[in-house]
């Protein structure tokens, strides 16, 4: 399934979760948020979130300065 | 207390807006706010709220001024180098608006003295420099329910939110906290003395937090509370996204 990842098209086997998403691309999850379809996704939710074909993601790190 | 013809002049551009009028102003002149950090986003955050009249602004931060700053922190000379940033930002808001009641904290905030400096004050806001003072401050105004307005920047980055995560939404959700978007601190230390940032990115993103506190104290427009505003600076994008609840987490109230 094509997915589009920081503006990029990318190409992922379904069914893949967020969770997974980030594993596959190795991403720390310590250090970003996941937004899906313009919705940060709970950290609590990254195994039960699915990923669906079209959807738009875009990783969001952290930041902490002032 | 109505306002007297000078404050009719100087509030002028403000009385005109339906959603601040005579009302709004006299809103905004009995708020108190407390703004904790005095550094890039505590600047414009700080003029914007004192030119605005609020009635009382209290400063948190334990530093001195340092060369570096001046390349954002546009309160400060060069004559002011080595001085309580706290103590320079007073004199210069006092300056820009007298009638503005400045109140100086020179303390770094910890978890022991932040409920008694967040006690006096109605909406409290984060441009601190660090995740650990970011957590103290979310726990404390979820805590004491006070409304947190929270910015943060980095490289050509800057977040805005609102959080008030005591109250629920329409359907009953709690609302996010700092913590829903940040669970725990990355072990690295994101600040801007390691990573860089646009000097005038502190400016947007302050300025945004500006806006949200008096939309706040005023009632008018949208709160942001639920939602994260992202700035990409290097793309010249904003976006506005949904911030949930996050069950796991330990600040609501709540928890699986």
């Amino acid at each position: 399934m094509k997915v589009q990842i920081n503006g990029e098209m990318r190409d992922f086997e379904a069914p893949m979760s967020v969770l997974q998403l980030l594993t596959v691309m190795n991403l720390p999850s310590q250090k970003i948020a996941v937004e899906l379809n313009l919705e940060i996704v709970p950290k609590s939710a990254y195994h039960s979130q699915m990923v669906a074909a079209s959807d738009r993601i875009e990783i969001v790190h952290f930041i902490g300065g002032g | 207390m109505g306002l007297d013809d000078r404050q009719i002049e100087r509030y002028q551009r403000h009385l005109l807006l339906k959603e601040i009028g005579g009302p709004g102003q006299q809103k905004l002149s009995d708020a108190k706010v407390l703004l904790i950090g005095v550094g890039g986003l505590g600047h414009p955050v700080a003029q914007y709220l004192v030119a605005a009249g609020i009635g009382t602004l209290g400063l948190v931060d334990d530093d001195v001024v340092s060369l570096s700053n001046l390349q954002r922190q546009t309160l400060f000379s060069e004559t002011d180098i080595g001085h309580s940033k706290v103590a320079v930002a007073t004199k210069a808001l006092n300056r820009l608006n007298p009638h503005v009641n400045i109140v100086a904290h020179e303390r770094r905030v910890d978890a022991d003295n932040i409920a008694g400096l967040i006690a006096d004050y109605n909406v409290v806001v984060d441009g601190s420099d660090n995740f650990a003072t970011r957590f103290i401050i979310n726990d404390a105004c979820y805590e004491h329910r006070k409304i947190l307005i929270s910015g943060a920047v980095g490289r050509f980055d800057g977040q805005v939110s609102c959080f008030k995560a005591w109250l629920s939404d329409a359907e009953g959700t709690p609302l996010p906290c700092y913590r829903s978007l940040v669970p725990e601190a990355p072990e690295t230390q994101e600040d801007c003395a390691t990573t860089g940032i646009i000097g005038a990115l502190t400016g947007v993103i302050g300025s945004l937090m500006a806006v949200e506190v008096i939309k706040e104290i005023t009632g008018a427009g949208d709160s942001m509370a639920g939602r994260l505003l992202i700035y990409d600076g290097l793309s010249g994008a904003m976006r506005t996204v949904k911030l949930n609840w996050d069950p796991k987490n330990p600040n609501n109230g709540k928890q699986d």
